[in-house]
């Protein structure tokens, strides 16, 4: 039987291992787990992003790690049709950095989306795409 | 402590060439600093400071000072900020001498990623943000149609309005002889360039050149001991915009802030710019940079544009005469310090005929390193003719 083609997965983005460090290890173990992790500072209650343990805020050194919604907004999007590095040759693909609910505003792919459906201000909600290396890379679907 | 006057620009030079096969970048490190000596009319030997930033080969400003043979150095400097390093240089340059720390300062520039590409290396994996963002895929590119796509969200800029901007340093490029591209181009060739990262087109960004350029900035006392006309150091500021743990804005940049110090120090006003050397890695960086100098009011950059204001001769805000990184030379990937150097000739009536600023008496020089769609730095210059 022949699958239309419309019913095809869209391609998968390369899912490079980012580099993990003692300040950041929860972060990335709880993406395996499917689950979005954020700091907060103890101390004046700021969400801090990217993750760190100093709050660049108050200049606190207690934070606490909390999970995330996992839902946003898109705040910037573009295609990017030259990809270098691991996303070199590949088809275009949606660079973007997406507004948690949390407030955050982080750096990630949007994917699983026809690039005419993609507008800032588009709902989103986070999928993780798994790196093969014990962590899985934060991205998003249209929601 | 104001330098205002404290310091001049005595020597500048450009390499010529923007394809350099058979040389070594410190072999062009040399070219350039031998280039801007000589146009100062001063000597190795007179230099007792010297400034670099990671384009130089080598353990930073050690290496290079010594194959240059530079024995009398008392001030060293390698302020590192990306494309603006060099406008930081000067600034630092010129409070040094204005604390008789040094006398003669000795700027350089120089790289090769046509004639010898290495791979880009990405970030470091251990920044701290390495891992929060490379694993996505950025590329310079992207990072900036993030921005330009932001800008148009929350102003209403068009890419008909970012194409020009290309058009105007397209109409300068071609009086200049060693321009990479010199041909005219108009809006709909800029729109219809290759897509690259959506909403920039392949015309909207900056040539990538081998090539490179250096200074000479000299103490007052220096200065009236040469035959060159020299120009003066009026004002600096410098800052990098950054995020710092909050929501990232991509809508403005450092010059918010670097823009404002250096009016001061030099003590005039946008309105006293006759000539403006900006930033252009891309389209986007000259609109945000404009309006974040003040030039116009925030958001309307766009229209400031379309309507010619940097066209030179006679447009309000005549603009990278030389055609700029988008047109003439971007060496290196740091547009700096070719910036510096187009507004020195501005000052000395020395630019392409057709588009030397008649009585150019006061310019501003902006410099953007880093990325927009990340962190950057900027540093703005504002540079006087002597009787400034």
């Amino acid at each position: 039987m022949t699958v239309p083609a419309q019913s095809l997965p869209p391609p998968v983005l390369p899912a490079p291992v980012p580099p993990v460090n003692p300040e950041t290890q929860e972060f990335w173990a709880a993406t395996a787990r499917g689950r979005l992790l954020l700091k907060r500072c103890l101390d004046c209650g700021s969400v801090i992003w990217y993750p760190r343990a100093f709050c660049p805020e108050c200049s606190g050194l207690r934070t606490e790690w909390f999970e995330a919604s996992g839902r946003g907004r898109i705040y910037s999007y573009t295609v990017n049709h030259r990809g270098e590095g691991a996303y070199q040759g590949q088809p275009p693909f949606v660079l973007a950095y997406v507004e948690l609910d949390e407030g955050p505003r982080m750096m990630t792919n949007i994917v699983g989306a026809e690039p005419a459906d993609l507008s800032v201000g588009a709902t989103v909600a986070v999928v993780f795409h798994d790196t093969g290396d014990g962590t899985a890379l934060p991205r998003f679907e249209l929601s | 402590m104001s330098i205002r006057g404290k310091a001049h620009i005595a020597g500048a030079f450009e390499h010529p060439d923007r394809k350099i096969p058979g040389k070594s970048v410190a072999q062009v490190h040399a070219e350039v600093a031998l280039g801007a000596l000589a146009d100062a009319g001063l000597a190795f030997s007179d230099v007792d400071a010297y400034f670099c930033a990671a384009d130089a080969p080598g353990f930073g400003p050690i290496s290079m000072a010594d194959y240059l043979g530079l024995t009398n150095l008392r001030y060293l400097d390698s302020t590192e900020t990306g494309g603006s390093s060099y406008l930081a240089h000067v600034g630092h340059a010129a409070a040094a001498i204005a604390e008789g720390k040094c006398r003669v300062a000795l700027i350089t520039l120089a790289g090769l990623p046509r004639s010898q590409p290495v791979p880009r290396s990405g970030t470091n994996v251990l920044a701290p943000e390495a891992a929060f963002e490379q694993p996505f895929g950025p590329t310079t590119v992207s990072m900036y149609a993030l921005a330009a796509r932001r800008h148009m969200h929350e102003y209403g800029t068009t890419s008909a309005q970012l194409a020009a901007i290309k058009v105007a340093a397209s109409q300068h490029a071609q009086y200049n002889p060693h321009a990479m591209l010199r041909n005219p181009v108009t809006v709909p060739e800029v729109l219809e360039s290759p897509v690259i990262s959506d909403p920039l087109h392949r015309l909207d960004c900056c040539v990538i050149s081998d090539g490179g350029g250096a200074l000479v900035v000299v103490a007052p006392e220096v200065a009236n001991e040469l035959q060159r006309q020299t120009v003066k150091v009026l004002g600096h500021g410098e800052s990098p915009k950054v995020a710092a743990g909050g929501p990232i804005d991509l809508t403005y940049t450092g010059a918010v802030w670097s823009g404002p110090r250096a009016f001061e120090e030099a003590g005039v006003t946008q309105d006293d710019i006759d000539y403006a050397s900006i930033y252009d890695s891309f389209t986007i960086t000259v609109l945000q940079t404009i309006e974040d100098l003040g030039f116009c009011q925030k958001g309307k950059g766009g229209a400031f544009v379309a309507d010619g204001a940097l066209l030179a001769p006679h447009g309000r805000l005549p603009f990278n005469t030389d055609g700029g990184g988008l047109c003439n030379n971007h060496p290196v990937n740091r547009g700096g310090m070719t910036k510096v150097i187009e507004a020195v000739r501005q000052l000395r009536g020395e630019a392409n005929a057709p588009v030397q600023v008649p009585d150019c008496r006061i310019a501003l020089v902006h410099g953007n390193g880093g990325s927009l769609g990340t962190r950057s730095a900027a540093v703005t210059l504002i540079l006087g003719r002597e009787d400034a």
